[in-house]
């Protein structure tokens, strides 16, 4: 069987900076993918260019056996493929039950988004407790509860995660993955950009190793954990 | 006393309509960053559909109907043909687009219309007046209130109870993303153009209401007071919008009716040295508009 996301000879470019030079890789049905790397190597702009947000200067990306190379942010979250940006950018002025809702906008089944507005206030108590108040206020954890749950009100058969556990304290980065294995044991494939490369090694089946643009290396995450790949891609940025 | 009740009325009515305009200006600045100079000429495209609807002898309420419509119409319209193709430009480049639509357009209705002003013709009723307990308010004025109250009390209720309310104030934020939402940019900016032109629609009603007039020009002044009155309450900000532009109807009305004769020949330097110090006082405006992650679509 095909994998769930392939990309071929990815590349993005900002002007004249390569910031993506050609990676392959592929996330399969149910596993937890994890891209680790240096900062600047290029992981966010690939996460971003998967799901539309900045240009795919060339190479391909296939998503549930159809051409996602061109297509545009917009549409790509009703079809099943969403993200969680860097850095959360829940909508501050919107109040919590508000962000879910902008989360379901592309979702026209409304028995579907009904299921989902349980299931994410099922997962986050805090956010049913919190509905009512503007999501800039909530705690830094609680806002990446808040983006995973927008994200979640989707219903994604992949999830991309950029960071999520980027600025919480060490508790509660337990508890984000936690979440990701919860996750994938409810039938959500996952593909998570990581700095904390060992504690998401640990869930994680497969991993990619950025450096420079490049795929460095690649393996099981148990093979990764072991490798000195890992140290490496991190010293030479 | 009765001559203060009076003009605290007139204030209402003219903060009103700059708070109308002041808020189609800031719901198009806060979801694309532009600054719309053409806004003025939405009001008067709406004034001169006020004007030939009389001439034909309609019915006042489908005249509005229609001058409403038109202008809405021809916001989104001034959204597909020029603002579009350069939606991702600088801000510069979109100001300089919105005064060439502008003049574009000005020069237009004095081509095709007339150069003159002309008159629109008003039911009777408009300029008629009632008794309210101790003083007398025109009818004009009565309607320029309730007017403004229900476009607040609907643009409220859009921006905080509809989905599309709410995707927009999404976009406003962080526009990227809302995409990643499935919120699409095309239909978010239109839909903004759209509201805009609607506002601009019953604020160019209110205006003629006031004047029976209606020429080339007429949308450049009023639009100029509503775009000094969102910088007033923040430039982006609806609820600043809504804020100065009450402030400034205020401050215009109270000068011009207590402020010494002698001094009247100064009314709007000093009108606009209040608004200065307002700023100095609040450099973001009376109600900032939340920090904007100036993500461009
Ligand atoms: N919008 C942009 N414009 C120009 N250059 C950019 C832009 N975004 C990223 N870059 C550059 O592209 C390269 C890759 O950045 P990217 O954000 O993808 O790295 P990253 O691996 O996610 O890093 P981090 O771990 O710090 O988040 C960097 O050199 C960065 O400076
Ligand atoms: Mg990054």
């Amino acid at each position: 069987m095909a994998p769930l996301l392939q990309a071929t000879g990815l590349e993005v470019h900002y002007g004249p900076v390569e910031a993506v030079r050609g990676v392959d890789f592929e996330i399969g049905e149910g596993e937890i993918v994890v891209f680790l790397g240096a900062n600047g190597a290029g992981k966010s702009s690939t996460l971003n260019a998967l799901v539309g947000l900045v240009p795919v200067q060339a190479g391909t990306v296939q998503f549930a056996d159809s051409d996602i190379t061109k297509a545009r942010a917009e549409t790509l979250t009703p079809a099943g493929l969403t993200l969680v940006p860097e850095g959360r950018r829940v909508f501050g002025t919107l109040s919590v039950a508000e962000n879910l809702l902008m989360g379901a906008y592309g979702i026209r089944d409304k028995a579907q988004v009904a299921a989902a507005w349980d299931r994410v206030y099922t997962l986050f108590p805090i956010l049913h407790e919190r509905r009512g108040q503007f999501a800039g206020t909530l705690s830094g954890g609680q806002q990446q509860m808040l983006a995973i749950g927008r994200a979640l009100m989707s219903n994604p058969k992949l999830l991309l995660l950029d960071e999520p556990s980027l600025g919480l304290a060490p508790k509660i980065v337990e508890q984000v993955f936690d979440l990701i294995v919860t996750l994938r044991d409810q039938g959500v494939t996952l593909g998570v950009v990581e700095q904390n490369a060992m504690q998401s090694l640990a869930i994680a089946d497969r991993g990619y190793i950025f450096a420079g643009g490049r795929i460095v290396g690649s393996g099981s995450a148990q093979d990764l954990g072991e490798s000195s790949l890992l140290s490496g891609a991190y010293l030479d940025a | 006393m009765d001559l203060f009740l009076q003009q605290t009325v007139n204030a209402i009515s003219l903060g009103g309509t700059y708070a109308l305009l002041a808020l189609g200006l800031a719901v198009v600045f806060s979801i694309m960053g532009l600054i719309n100079f053409a806004h003025g000429e939405l009001m008067t495209i709406a004034g001169y559909v006020l004007m030939f609807c009389g001439l034909a002898g309609m019915p006042f309420v489908l005249s509005i109907l229609l001058a409403v419509s038109a202008s809405v119409v021809a916001a989104v319209l001034m959204e597909r043909i020029a603002f579009r193709p350069v939606r991702n430009a600088s801000g510069a480049t979109l100001l300089v687009t919105s005064f060439a639509v502008s003049m574009v357009l000005q020069v237009l209705f004095q081509n095709l219309i007339s150069v003159r002003s002309q008159p629109v013709l008003l039911p009777q009723i408009l300029s008629e007046s009632v008794r309210i307990g101790g003083f007398v308010i025109g009818v004009n004025k009565i309607l320029a209130i309730v007017a403004t109250v229900v476009m607040l009390i609907f643009l409220d209720w859009f921006m905080k109870r509809q989905k599309a309310g709410i995707a927009m104030r999404a976009a406003a934020e962080d526009f990227a993303v809302a995409r990643l939402m499935g919120i699409r940019a095309n239909t978010v900016i239109a839909g903004a153009f759209a509201l805009s032109g609607l506002l601009a629609g019953v604020a160019a009603v209110l205006w003629v209401s006031q004047r029976a007039s209606v020429d080339p020009l007429m949308g450049f002044m009023p639009v100029l007071k509503a775009f000094i009155a969102a910088i007033l309450g923040g430039l982006g900000s609806l609820r600043g919008a809504v804020a100065g532009g009450f402030l400034l109807g205020f401050i215009e009305i109270y000068l011009a009716a207590f402020l010494p004769p002698e001094w009247q020949e100064f009314r709007d330097p000093i009108g606009l040295a209040l608004v200065v110090a307002v700023l100095l006082i609040r450099p973001n405006g009376l109600i900032p508009a939340p920090a904007l992650k100036a993500q461009k679509v």
